[in-house]
């Protein structure tokens, strides 16, 4: 087997120093009937070729651009991935490296995540941010909980335009710790309605999501205000990240902690994993933050270097008083969005920003040409909601035939909106096949 | 002994990225507008984030200056005990490549999707066989996420039965990840100690359980590198109290093939993909840490469930017992190809081999480094094996001194000081990818430190002297965090 280097005699010869006569013997403290008798029901070992071809033809199977044209977004989003970024994010040096406990074997590592950290920070308009979480739905789990730490309160209150999936996570985090989920709910323009927000009482925080899963542009700062007078958080998330090359950021707009999906930024699909949690926060709240952390610092010579800090906070020092059980970030992911950040740059974010919205405003403008009927009126940026006809599932279903998927239906999440569906252009879609999408549902 | 590995060469300098740059410059093939400009009102809008501006020759030899200053598996050994860093095939990053995988989109209907539904599907098969269990979730995107997943269908278990217990036995060779997930899920963790032997006894564990233990977490083989012989009898007691058994199953690499948790005990086990299954630890994550259980929690895993309806894969979300969601979508997909594509090319017999060479090569660094370093507990291990720096205290050299200096002569020092239970712990799992040249090498530079520690142990104190910064001031970082630039 290729990637066990020991031959029969090498095996011979370190059983003889280990003082056993086979390999079984190296096995004697684990008792008899806590041994499995027979061979594991697994299929038999394939050669490189073969898992080649066993692996292409399913992976075949998948409906995928550029032979689809999928026009959905939801918390997933179709970006360009630069050659260089997939080229660099594979060196083995990072690829096969681990947690940089050994700060000086490991600089590579922490000086890109320290990186990571403030460009992170510096899109998001806030003073600091983590070294990455799970996902954007994990990263608002941990978010509320952080609120909950720091304020000492019991409930907090989350827009129902927060990602229905994000929303579903944060329920499994809360249920058994007796903290409370309120939901508010939203208007008819497509925003979080906030007048709610006075009836309710011991709230931690405030979340919303911006742009929210309707896609549209929430008044944060409103928001922000209202939770401030509330004495609670105010916990703005987000799935798009790309958003913030364009919009005003959660920080300038009144944010304490900012928390979201940063898989727009050079991360493959990957049918939802791995992905980006991003967090980040005032720096009042460094030391309520969960996850790691790098920070800079200096040799023995003076000379300017990076480790991973304030683990004083985390569950290998503190054990069960930590401020969160994570262990690993998703280091890699964070480094594919630095690498991707660093080739699209400040310039270059805000252009392919503002042509993710304008081809999104395109398609909204052409749908409503053709007579369809766009659900909400508010600002938004790459992704918005349209109300087809009572039988649409029918054309969907044929232009899923012609390999197009338009959008993602609504009703089994806001089940309100039946016969709605959220669109997202990137700028991945070309006006042509705009057009293409919107001409095939004419007919 | 052969020539040290550790060496001087070459290395560059690079600036922090927004050192670098000129206004103007990118790095990134902008698609060309072929709509309209339609700008939003500009109360909404800004100038765009601060980056720097950088061409792709910029970003190129920065991150390959970077890559430079890292050490990985890919350039020579790296022992950390409990970490598992066994070589990652190639293959298998291919595989995860493939635009059918990479390119999916997570909310694709099922029938679109069958190709990533059918690996799912046998991969939760594979795993239940590796482990004994009826049922697999793979949706926890990590180890700890695997244990905060386990505590809550544990919770939700007892809940089930109408009743809600408050604690959780925790052995003291635990991971720290143990006691915190415990305390996430609302339980408080009971500490046991680990007997004479470095196992659980069945007597401690007796002592504790009662009916408001909700159950035992258990690392096995536990993070000594030891066997928990006593597993089938501390199952009988948690169950007599109908406790639940958690295995902590971040050690499975020593055990593949040779025990299956769910014949001897265990109701749940995590598994770490990036440890057991080779996919690459990546500088710190992704991970994966799918979560395996016997048939009576099996309607407590979260959903959706991948099920096999008429020769189709669908994705079911009709379990009203569930826990829910613990991530958005389907957990780290990518991760899984990696690890299905290791499991299909080793096949059944290496991985036991995989298994019984991991464990061999443990306990022959353990016995060729016994009279070096103090041994803490002088028994067979498993995948792993525990010193300590007992021996090398009198010429005031400490554990992190002899880890420096390892880097040296170009190696990646094991774990040290964890487990917790052993005083300035060094603990080395060289894993079954390791050949006897390497190990050899390895146990040679270790005798040779120690040698230096007698003679002069200045050279242990001012290591590492050939990395890219020299010892790093981790007190200064944390009383004045700098955390961005």
């Amino acid at each position: 087997m290729l990637y066990l280097p020991h031959t029969s005699e090498e095996i011979a010869s370190m059983l003889k120093v280990v003082g056993v006569d086979d390999l079984d013997g190296l096995f004697s403290t684990v008792p008899e009937d806590c041994r499995l008798r027979d061979n594991l029901n697994l299929p038999e070992a394939l050669s490189e070729w073969e898992l080649n071809d066993h692996m292409a033809s399913i992976s075949g199977s998948m409906a995928v651009s550029p032979e689809y044209k999928v026009f959905m977004g939801a918390g997933s989003y179709e970006h360009f991935i630069p050659a260089s970024v997939s080229y660099l994010l594979g060196r083995s040096e990072f690829v096969t490296s681990y947690t940089p406990y050994q700060p000086e074997m490991s600089q590579g590592t922490l000086q890109a995540i320290y990186e990571y950290q403030t460009l992170v920070a510096r899109l998001l308009g806030m003073e600091i941010a983590t070294a990455s979480h799970y996902d954007g739905a994990t990263a608002l789990a941990e978010s509320l909980l952080m609120a909950v730490r720091i304020t000492k309160k019991r409930k907090v209150a989350i827009s129902s335009l927060i990602h229905p999936l994000y929303r579903r996570v944060v329920q499994t985090y809360f249920n058994p710790t007796g903290y409370e989920v309120l939901e508010l709910k939203y208007l008819k323009n497509g925003m979080t309605d906030f007048t709610k927000l006075d009836e309710m009482d011991d709230l931690a925080a405030v979340a919303v999501q911006s742009p929210n899963f309707l896609g549209c542009i929430e008044n944060l700062q409103a928001i922000g205000e209202r939770a401030h007078a509330k004495k609670a958080l105010f916990i703005s998330s987000f799935t798009e990240a790309l958003a913030y090359g364009y919009l005003k950021n959660p920080g300038s707009q009144g944010a304490d902690i900012v928390c979201g999906e940063g898989q727009s930024l050079g991360i493959p699909q990957a049918f939802g994993g791995p992905a980006l949690g991003i967090l980040a926060s005032r720096k009042e709240y460094m030391r309520s933050l969960p996850g790691r952390l790098v920070g800079q610092t200096k040799d023995l010579d003076g000379k300017r270097g990076f480790v991973l800090t304030l683990a004083t906070r985390e569950q290998h020092i503190r054990r069960e008083k930590a401020t969160s059980n994570i262990c690993t970030n998703n280091s890699l992911c964070a480094l594919a969005a630095a690498m991707y950040m660093a080739s699209v740059g400040g310039t270059g974010i805000r252009e392919l920003a503002r042509l993710n919205h304008d081809k999104a405003e395109y398609l909204k403008k052409e749908l409503k040409k053709a007579g369809f009927k766009i659900s909400f009126d508010s600002p938004t940026f790459n992704e918005f909601v349209v109300e087809f006809p009572p039988d649409f599932e029918v054309t969907y279903k044929r232009l899923l035939e012609r390999k197009i998927i338009a959008g993602l239906f609504l009703a089994p999440y806001y089940p309100e909106l039946a016969n709605h569906y959220l669109l997202c252009v990137t700028e991945t879609k070309s006006m042509d096949e705009m057009d293409e999408l919107v001409s095939k549902l004419r007919n | 002994m052969k020539e040290s590995l550790g060496t001087t060469g070459l290395i560059l300098n690079e600036p922090l990225l927004w050192e670098k740059g000129k206004k103007g410059r990118c790095g990134f093939s902008i698609p060309r507008r072929d709509v309209e400009s339609c700008p939003l009102d500009e109360d909404l809008t800004c100038e765009g984030p601060d980056f720097p501006d950088l061409s792709e020759v910029d970003v190129v030899r920065h991150y390959t200056r970077l890559s430079q200053w890292n050490f990985g598996v890919d350039s020579g050994m790296y022992p950390l005990g409990s970490c598992t860093m066994k070589y990652s095939p190639k293959t298998n990053e291919k595989q995860a490549g493939l635009s059918g995988f990479s390119g999916a989109h997570p909310l694709l209907p099922a029938n679109l999707s069958q190709g990533a539904l059918k690996i799912m599907f046998e991969f939760e098969q594979y795993l239940a066989e590796i482990t004994g269990m009826d049922a697999t979730t793979l949706q926890p995107a990590a180890g700890a996420h695997g244990e905060l997943t386990g505590m809550l269908l544990i919770y939700a278990f007892h809940k089930s039965k109408g009743v809600r217990r408050s604690k959780i036995i925790i052995p003291d060779t635990a991971h720290g990840t143990n006691p915190a997930s415990v305390t996430l899920c609302g339980y408080r963790p009971v500490s046991v100690r680990s007997n004479e032997q470095g196992i659980l006894s069945a007597e401690a564990i007796a002592d504790v359980m009662d009916d408001d233990t909700a159950g035992i977490m258990v690392t096995n083989p536990n993070t000594l590198g030891l066997f928990e012989e006593n597993i089938q009898k501390i199952a009988e007691i948690v169950h007599s109290k109908d406790g639940l058994v958690y295995c902590d199953g971040a050690n499975m690499n020593a055990v593949m093939g040779i025990v299956q948790m769910g014949k001897i005990g265990v109701d749940i086990i995590h598994l770490n993909l990036h440890k057991t299954f080779s996919t690459p630890h990546g500088g710190g994550g992704p991970g994966s840490g799918p979560v395996c259980v016997k048939r009576h929690l099996e309607s407590f895993l979260p959903v959706p469930r991948v099920i096999q309806e008429n020769g189709r894969f669908i994705l079911a979300e009709n379990y009203p017992e569930s826990i829910d969601k613990v991530s958005a979508f389907h957990g780290n997909f990518g991760v899984m190809i990696k690890a299905y594509s290791y499991i299909r090319s080793m096949g059944p017999k290496n991985l036991k081999k995989a298994s019984q060479l991991a464990v061999l090569n443990a306990n022959y660094i353990k016995e060729r480094l016994k009279r070096t370093l103090h041994l803490a507990f002088d028994r067979p291990c498993m995948h792993e094996c525990v010193f300590s720096d007992k021996y090398q205290v009198a010429h005031k050299v400490m554990t992190l001194d002899m880890a420096k200096r390892l880097m040296d002569y170009g190696f990646h020092p094991p774990t040290i000081y964890f487990p917790l239970v052993v005083n300035g712990a060094i603990m080395i799992e060289p894993t079954e990818t390791e050949s006897k040249e390497d190990l050899d090498q390895y146990i040679e530079a270790f005798k040779a430190i120690v040698n230096e520690a007698r003679e002069n142990p200045d050279l242990l104190h001012e290591a590492p002297k050939s990395c890219k910064v020299k010892r790093l001031d981790e007190a200064a970082a944390a009383r004045k965090p700098c955390l961005a630039g």
